[in-house]
């Protein structure tokens, strides 16, 4: 052991003697997840977004920084026909693609871009659809683009319309997204002739603010400034994902300088960070709701006042206080506060297990047994579900409600939990994609969603809610749009097929050093703003 | 010599097919599907699920993929992960000597301090130095490997500031890779301060990795040469008058090696599980790390081609065992 300390001393006293000189400028995230490639259009983890669609691509329109509103991008701007059904896009000019030793662009961006990247994922005959063997394009499909994008039509250079084949309010919230991404139709073709199609996923170029470098695989991602980024350029000269899957050993590295930025950190480290007089914390209420479904097509929970009195008999506080230790609020809507349409109105089931009681009698339920879903993984809206449940089973108990805890591995979780006749509330929650309402109530709660495959987990169909929420998306007008919303939450306070658990806190703990960087409600990490104090 | 090792190839041949119906069936004994865990809690509409799966091949009987794997298998194909959508083996070579460096100096570690504390234990028996190592041994083979790096990576590197957090190298380094062992590469690239930044990376890791091991070697090498000076030859040598040292270090030690060299070999899959936690817990890109990313995101082809190679590693590196008990003692070779 003593040899062990002496190696162990002289090793890091060599490591010392080499101190790291100051680097001009470089900013190192401290990153949880390895992306899965650098198109952004064939995958789904928001770790991947983060390492290719925000620092190395553009799309069309972009959400505004520290919002979920659409601004202008690669397109300056657009019109939308009076029926709803085309948009016509007119394109940024003088947009410079990125270059690497194997690509020097001939031209600017430009009309053949924006086809070549939403065709390669619409039509399966196109010659870039497979340029990977058995790739899919899970959001493109997911966002119902195949059924709502009838054609995509060059005007001119410059110009680019769409055409639906319907009139769907949230489509500028879509295209915003991700996997809209916007790839070189240019770069495409020089691979395609050198025979190595396969370097559009590993070797990107795009029109972002950072030109991608190296990527270590599961190590480190490099990326440098793009010097002719057409937007502003950003300040810091290179950017480093130091990919660190642990929360634990990420704030570590983010004590001992390794990074000046990290994502999640684990609940229990909170206080202890806000104590840390190197680190400062950004906070802001995440774009997510945890909730509990009930099955409302079986008896006793297909009948709203039991829902209603069991719901009353939960004390979400409590759940609040020890599941999420203070990071996150008492969820009463199906979407959360910081979404427009939030219906503040509404007042949530008073936490009263006497009157809950007596509800559930009234309704003749007694010697009610019922099973709770607890989810095996954490998730951002719930990172304990078997603590969440637990509490949930001594709240029921009170009201003489026995409650018996399931758990399943999380792929078959998901997918007996949308088995018709479950038995048993599920506890589940969502992590908004484009900060459109009906991304959360669409989703989770219509009719449509209420069969196989959807993601509606109380198979609660309301007809009048349904109604709402389909006229909400043909709706352009965004007050009037807010107005069905507002009332569709009505009705679902009213019916109570979920009791709303909570909405989340996210925090992003840094080095003092570190001006500039905004968070986003969709819980995007983007460097291009972020700046290292002297 | 040669019969010797033929004989111990051809037992490779069932071992492996085995192997190839364990790793192909166990991922999918797992439950959960992999179409599901990628649509996440959206869910998907059956039709897609059944594009997917048709897509993936996995709407084929399982003993028709379990041939188009071994088929597959035979021309050198491990498949395309399903998540990254790049060859398994591709993966599996970029990853793979970040893996055998960490394990190397692992063992090495476990070897160069195991091997003279057991022996030092086995001739002091039953003295201060033989209770207090034995009892660490004991100790270090029950160490919970994700507490026990957690709990250096918070001394060594956060309260004292010796040692780097997590990684391979220091940020500020950065040259292709030329063979893959960052000790190597950071020579051939001749940037200053590099190999050091890489050995100071790899101390807290490979102190985690070689814990384990370590304590087993030193108990196996203590029993193993009480057992041996209790022999016979031993006396014989001790009653010729022969030295003290020659005694332990020619007639004790050269016999006592051959179980503790089983156990070495043996530690090469104890260093595979152990690689996944430290791997984890150290952010070091190997394949421990990559394999357990892929269990759980439920990535077949990732899982059963990584599972082979590993085991097929494991049998290599046994066969090689093997082999050195023959050069070690004649009388196995010859049997």
């Amino acid at each position: 052991m003593k040899m062990l300390t002496r190696i162990l001393i002289a090793a890091s006293a060599l490591a010392m003697t080499t101190a790291m000189p100051a680097l001009a400028k470089t900013f190192v995230y401290c990153s949880e997840a390895s992306p899965e490639g650098f198109d952004p259009a064939p995958y789904t983890a928001g770790g991947t977004f983060d390492a290719s669609a925000h620092p190395i691509y553009n799309r069309l329109v972009e959400f505004k920084k520290g919002t979920t509103e659409v601004e202008p991008a690669l397109a300056e701007s657009w019109e939308i026909s009076a029926d709803g059904l085309e948009y016509t896009f007119k394109l940024r000019q003088g947009v410079k693609w990125q270059s690497n030793d194997k690509f020097t662009p001939s031209r600017d961006f430009n009309a053949d871009d924006v086809i070549f990247s939403y065709q390669r994922q619409a039509s399966a005959d196109h010659p870039w659809n497979q340029y990977i063997a058995g790739i899919t394009y899970e959001y493109y499909n997911s966002m119902e683009m195949p059924s709502l994008i009838k054609d995509i039509v060059k005007v001119d250079d410059y110009t680019v319309k769409f055409v639906l084949t319907r009139p769907e309010a949230p489509f500028m919230a879509n295209i915003a997204m991700p996997f809209a991404s916007i790839l070189s139709a240019e770069y495409a073709d020089v691979l395609d002739k050198a025979g190595t199609k396969e370097d559009l996923n590993n070797a990107p170029i795009g029109t972002g603010p950072f030109k991608f470098v190296a990527y270590q695989k599961d190590a480190v991602i490099r990326y440098a400034k793009n010097a002719d980024y057409w937007g502003t350029a950003p300040l810091i000269d290179d950017l480093v994902f130091a990919i660190t899957p642990d929360a634990a050993v990420r704030l570590q590295k983010l004590k001992a300088g390794e990074c000046q930025l990290m994502p999640y950190p684990a609940p229990a480290d909170i206080a202890a960070i806000k104590e840390d007089t190197n680190l400062k914390m950004d906070e802001q209420a995440g774009l997510n709701v945890g909730y509990l479904a009930y099955n409302t097509t079986q008896a006793p929970f297909d009948n709203p006042k039991v829902r209603k009195a069991l719901n009353m008999a939960l004390n979400k506080q409590a759940i609040i206080d020890a599941v999420f230790q203070g990071a996150g609020q008492v969820a009463k809507n199906p979407i959360p506060p910081t979404m427009w349409s939030y219906n503040d109105a509404i007042v949530d089931d008073v936490y009263d297990p006497v009157a809950a009681k007596a509800a559930l009698e009234a309704e003749g339920v007694k010697d009610l047994s019922m099973k709770i879903w607890a989810m095996p993984v954490q998730r951002p809206y719930m990172p304990n579900a078997k603590r969440a449940a637990e509490l949930m089973q001594e709240d029921f108990a009170k009201v003489g409600v026995k409650v018996e805890i399931v758990s399943y591995e999380w792929g078959e979780y998901l997918d007996k939990s949308m088995e018709p006749g479950r038995d048993g509330a599920v506890i589940l929650g969502w992590t908004g994609d484009n900060g459109d309402p009906d991304n959360f109530m669409g989703v989770l709660l219509s009719c449509a969603s209420a069969q196989p495959g959807g993601a509606n987990r109380a198979f609660w169909c309301n007809e009048e809610f349904s109604a709402l929420l389909a006229k909400a998306k043909q709706t352009a007008d965004v007050a009037e749009r807010t107005k069905l919303y507002e009332d569709a939450q009505v009705i679902f306070k009213d019916q109570a097929p979920w009791a709303t658990l909570d909405h989340s806190t996210q925090y992003v703990p840094m080095a003092k050093n570190v001006t500039g960087f905004v968070m986003s409600p969709l819980g995007d990490f983007t460097f291009d703003t972020v700046d290292l104090a002297e | 010599m040669f019969r010797f090792i033929f004989s111990k190839l051809l037992y490779l041949v069932p071992t492996f097919m085995g192997i190839t119906i364990i790793a192909f069936g166990f991922v999918r004994i797992l439950p959960g599907d992999p179409v599901l865990l990628m649509a996440g809690e959206r869910g998907i509409s059956p039709e897609r699920h059944a594009i997917l799966s048709e897509q993936l091949g996995f709407d084929r009987p399982i003993w028709v993929q379990y041939f188009d794997f071994l088929g597959r298998l035979f021309q050198g194909d491990l498949g395309n992960s399903l998540v990254t959508k790049k060859p398994v083996m591709a993966e599996f070579l970029t990853l793979f000597p970040a893996t055998v460096e960490l394990g190397l100096v692992a063992i090495l570690i476990a070897t160069l301090i195991g091997v003279p504390v057991g022996v030092l234990a086995a001739i002091k028996r039953g003295s201060w130095f033989d209770q207090v190592s034995m009892t660490a041994a004991l100790v270090g083979f029950s160490m919970p490997i994700f507490w026990w790096g957690l709990l250096l990576i918070i001394f060594f590197s956060g309260i004292l500031g010796w040692t780097p957090v997590s990684g391979r190298i220091s940020l500020m380094y950065f040259f292709p890779d030329v063979t893959g062992f960052m000790l190597i590469d950071s020579l051939i690239s001749g940037q200053k301060g590099a190999f050091t930044s890489a050995i100071s990376h790899l101390i807290l890791p490979s102190v985690v990795l070689a814990t384990i091991p370590l304590a087993v070697i030193a108990r196996q090498t203590r029993s193993a040469m009480l057992e041996v000076m209790g022999e016979d030859y031993v006396r014989t040598a001790r009653a010729k008058g022969m030295p003290p040292r020659r005694v332990i270090g020619v007639h004790a030690l050269r016999n006592a090696m051959i179980p503790v060299i089983t156990t070495i070999g043996l530690q090469i899959g104890v260093l595979m599980a152990g690689a996944i936690l430290t791997e984890t817990i150290f952010s070091w890109p190997g394949i421990g790390k990559w394999m357990i990313d892929s269990i759980s995101r439920r990535d077949y082809p990732v899982v059963q081609s990584g599972l082979l190679l590993i085991a097929g590693l494991v049998m290599l590196v046994n066969l090689l065992v093997d082999l050195t008990y023959g050069l070690i003692n004649p009388r196995i070779r010859h049997k």
